[in-house]
């Protein structure tokens, strides 16, 4: 296949930043989308050039590194999947296919397509933890759990933090990610002592970082790889409207 | 003689020993030491974690963008743990036995006791962090079995079990962050170890986003940098896993233990073409009912299904009836090899073997049948019915099989051929986790200790969060408690200011010398030579062979490569070049130490020591770790730590 890329450049933080288009020639089917970088890379170091700037890392679909927005889609057209495992026969001959970064003013563009995500970082050290020290623990079979709630912990706790969430909402709202963690451990008896202290924090950061809110309108749950599911943020609704309610100052 | 300082007295009271007599340091103390901790996978976030909750003031560095990304994240299959809740057997003792067996007899038994014996707390610690392991209906954890043993001591969480004990270990550590207890230094790559009076007293860091050049001082440093399996260019491993930390302190005396040690996993799916960038696993889970097979006619290009019963050869049942298609890696994966190299492989590039589910397929349709009390199903009605058992054991591995090949796998076999996926070689340490270098440690897959010549499967989660969670936090206090007047060493120290100038020097050379081939066109070269010649098997020759040709390699490199950009900007380019150029170091030793060890043992297959075609050890000769003295380019002095088996006896591995 030969292709056209649009792709997007910015040199830092302050740059204003363009786009640039680039032709690739013999584009084998069977390339990941992130193989495809590699070889326009190669050319532009061969050809004196300077590689396009990308953030990957495990290739495999779970680290949560890999973070492009291809053709107004986070992570490209296949559902339920990671930019690293987009395969090139998504497309066809001719296509043109343009590639910006996540887009969110809370994640500050580093260079080209790599961008700046510790603001979910720091929302996690606003409480999206259970405090245990090493050696405190009990027994694990002595928390039984039941099964429906272990498999929705699970479900939600299997979020990969990439941000496609952020970057499919047209607010840059940050509701899933943050709902799926407050989810996972307000389902779990051991987070519930500091239920209400988390799900209040965890929002107040994620305020702070300047994510917008959540409107309802479903991107981030039809863009996000792992299929964490809306639900969650209606639990975190409840979490948070509930324990404001309820704290006692 | 190296001296593993392992304590005295008997097996089973060796840690507990040792945990009650080893010297401490009070809280106030604590609070004036600073300890840097390198990588922040399972041993790294756990440690840092845990040593910031005793109270000393710590400094995690990573080069992705948030701790949560490490490598670690990727696991799939489970953690061990000896806490016989499926009263089927299991014990501490067991769990050290399988593991030191599984090693082929090459780890030391001290290590390996207090492996087993601390792995129990894991996964208390794990679940009291809310990490959602598998459940029965009953409310309790659920267990599945692994290869190499008898006993289902398996924690999982689905097909992530990595993920979620890393993000676990992560939501430990940014508390502690929180708390003020620990500084990140998140997109940070460490260079070097600074040494001051022979001890380490601090690492020199760059910023990747910024290209500053950072000196950090800390009483004590750890290193908790992963493997090395990308010196083969392809592996499992993610594009960033490097050697870097560990082989810069190796080079300033950390001694490097069995570097020839590595695990090449048998079911990945193949290389499909030149602009393949990484092997991506398929569980070990699914050779449970896969079974694996090939052409009995050479160069065989018929389709799977044109192929008839009668002209297949499932050449594991064939040679090993005993395990069929359930014998380790290491055995599994020298038997598809042996099949490809001889000229039955399949697909495009003939370097695959088929996993066919056609009959696991039938067979499941059969007990649903018979679940259901039906009579007169079509056959293909029993297929669906089969079809839909296996989506759901397996669904998640299939899709991801359909995406990156673009075949149904429940429709036509699956293609696999082994791939470099751990590395049980690592940095030497003692029995406190201590590199030869006093105050430098070494935890997790980076360090060598406890696998010996082959990890079992879901072993290595195990043994990152033991050194991290319930060893270190113990053995560091043992070096630090005569620390405690030590003050924080002004980083305006020569030996900082020598360290930082030897890094940027190499950082100026990769800018400087402009050649013509990028960097990823060496490591491709480097990494054939290496699983041509330093893979599945060995011998003398090729062993020779590539040492040259490496050292030619990396003559060529240091000329002619091309790093665009400068300095003082992110340059992911200038970040590889410094890995390859240490991977380039690194493969050489790796040959010298597997030419050194003229026998065969797990992982390490050397083609003269067989006995009909299986592995043969050479216990006379070769019961000893190897750890290699860097002694300048290309010059490595051997020390052995002799292994001594007091408890378990070795004998020959039989899988037939």
């Amino acid at each position: 296949m030969n292709l056209t890329l649009k792709v997007w450049r910015q040199k830092n933080a302050s740059d204003a930043g363009h786009f640039e288009s680039f032709q690739v020639a013999d584009v084998s089917k069977d390339m990941s989308f992130l193989e495809l970088f590699d070889i326009l890379n190669e050319r532009l170091i061969n050809e004196g050039k300077e590689p396009v700037a990308f953030d990957h890392d495990c290739r495999e679909g779970i680290c949560g590194m890999c973070s492009m927005y291809i053709n107004g889609r986070a992570h490209g057209p296949w559902d339920e999947t990671t930019t690293c495992q987009l395969h090139m026969r998504a497309y066809n001959d001719g296509d043109t296919i343009t590639v910006e970064p996540w887009r969110a003013g809370a994640f500050p563009v580093i260079k080209d397509l790599t961008v700046d995500r510790r603001s979910f970082d720091r929302i996690i050290e606003a409480g999206g933890y259970i405090s245990v020290n090493t050696g405190n623990a009990v027994d694990a079979n002595a928390i039984p759990i039941n099964k429906t709630d272990a498999d929705a912990a699970f479900a939600a706790a299997a979020c990969i933090g990439c941000g496609a969430c952020v970057a499919a909402c047209k607010n840059s709202s940050a509701m899933l990610f943050v709902s799926a963690k407050v989810s996972q451990l307000a389902l779990l008896p051991q987070g519930q002592p500091e239920r209400k202290e988390r799900a209040l924090n965890m929002v107040a950061q994620m305020d702070k970082e300047g994510f917008g809110s959540c409107t309802n309108t479903g991107a981030c749950e039809a863009e996000c790889p792992k299929g964490i599911s809306l639900t969650n943020i209606a639990r975190l609704n409840r979490e948070f409207i509930g324990a404001g309610f309820s704290k006692e100052d | 003689m190296l001296n593993a300082k392992i304590p005295a007295g008997p097996l089973e009271t060796k840690w507990s020993k040792y945990k009650s007599t080893v010297k401490l340091v009070n809280p106030a103390n604590k609070r004036k030491i600073e300890v840097i901790v390198v990588g922040t996978g399972l041993a790294g976030a756990s440690a840092a974690a845990s040593l910031a909750e005793l109270g000393y003031k710590v400094k995690a560095f990573y080069f992705q963008d948030s701790p949560r990304r490490a490598h670690s994240i990727a696991a799939q299959g489970g953690i061990n743990a000896a806490k016989n809740y499926q009263n089927d057997g299991d014990s501490v003792f067991r769990l050290f036995y399988d593991t030191v067996k599984g090693g082929d007899y090459r780890a030391r038994e001290g290590n390996v006791h207090r492996l087993a014996e601390v792995s129990a707390a894991i996964i208390d610690q794990c679940v009291a962090q809310g990490v959602p392991f598998a459940r029965e209906y009953g409310g309790l954890l659920s267990n599945r079995s692994f290869g190499g043993t008898q006993v289902q001591r398996t924690f999982y969480a689905a097909g992530q079990t990595g993920q979620q004990l890393l993000l676990g270990a992560y939501s430990a550590l940014q508390r502690q962050v929180a708390l003020g207890n620990v500084t990140l230094y998140s997109r940070h790559e460490m260079l070097e170890v600074v040494k001051v009076d022979g001890k380490a007293r601090g690492i020199i860091a760059r910023d990747l986003i910024s290209g500053k050049i950072e000196r950090h001082f800390g009483h004590a440093v750890l290193l908790c940098t992963g493997g090395y399996g990308n010196v083969f260019y392809l592996s499992t491993n993610a594009m960033g896993s490097n050697v870097t930390a560990a082989w810069k302190a190796h080079k300033q005396g950390a001694f490097f233990g069995n570097p020839c040690f590595t695990q090449i996993h048998p079911t990945c799916i193949p290389v499909s073409g030149d602009h393949q960038s990484k092997l991506t696993l398929m569980s070990e889970s699914l050779r449970n009912d896969g079974r694996i097979w090939v052409p009995k006619k050479q160069n065989d290009n018929r389709k799977a299904s044109d192929i008839p019963e009668d002209e297949r050869d499932y050449y594991l049942e064939r040679r090993y009836p005993a395990f069929g298609n359930l014998v380790p890696r290491d055995v599994a994966s020298r038997a598809a090899k042996e099949r490809c190299d001889a000229g039955y492989g399949v697909g495009a590039s003939k370097l695959a073997v088929y996993l066919d589910y056609a009959e696991a397929i039938e067979r499941y349709g059969k007990i649903e049948v018979g679940k259901r009390g039906l009579t007169n199903v079509p056959k293909d009605e029993i297929i669906r019915m089969g079809k839909e058992v296996v989506k759901e054991k397996y669904g998640n591995l299939f899709d991801m099989y359909a995406k990156i090949t673009g075949e149904n796998p429940y429709e036509t076999p699956m293609r696999i051929y082994p791939a470099v996926h751990y590395t049980m070689g690592g940095l030497w340490v003692d029995y406190e986790l201590m590199t030869t270098i006093p105050g430098l440690y070494c935890l997790g897959e980076a360090n060598f200790s406890d696998h010996g010549a082959n990890r079992l499967g879901a072993s290595a989660l195990m043994q990152g969060l033991a050194d991290g969670y319930f060893v270190i936090p113990y053995t560091i206090g043992n070096y630090l408690a005569d620390d405690i007047q030590t003050k924080a060493i002004s980083t305006d120290h020569p030996a900082f200011v020598e360290a930082e100038n030897s890094a940027k020097a190499i950082l100026e050379k990769f800018i400087n010398i402009k050649g013509k081939h990028s960097v990823d066109h060496f490591h491709k070269a480097l990494g054939k030579i290496m699983w041509d010649k330093c893979g599945m098997a060995r011998n003398e020759q090729g062993l020779k062979e590539a040492i040259e040709e490496i050292k030619a390699l990396r003559e060529e490199f240091w000329k002619d490569v091309r790093v665009p950009g400068t300095l003082d900007e992110f340059n992911p380019e200038l970040e590889k070049a410094g890995r390859v150029a240490d991977f380039l170091e690194l493969g050489e030793l790796m040959c010298i130490d597997a030419l050194n060890r003229r026998e065969s043992c797990g992982g390490h297959f050397r083609e003269e020591s067989t006995d009909e075609g299986e592995a043969l050890r050479d216990d006379d000769n070769f019961a000893y770790v190897a750890a290699w003295e860097f002694k300048g380019q290309s010059n490595y002095e051997l020390h052995k730590e002799e292994l001594v088996f007091e408890i378990v006896h070795p004998s020959k591995r039989n899988y037939k």
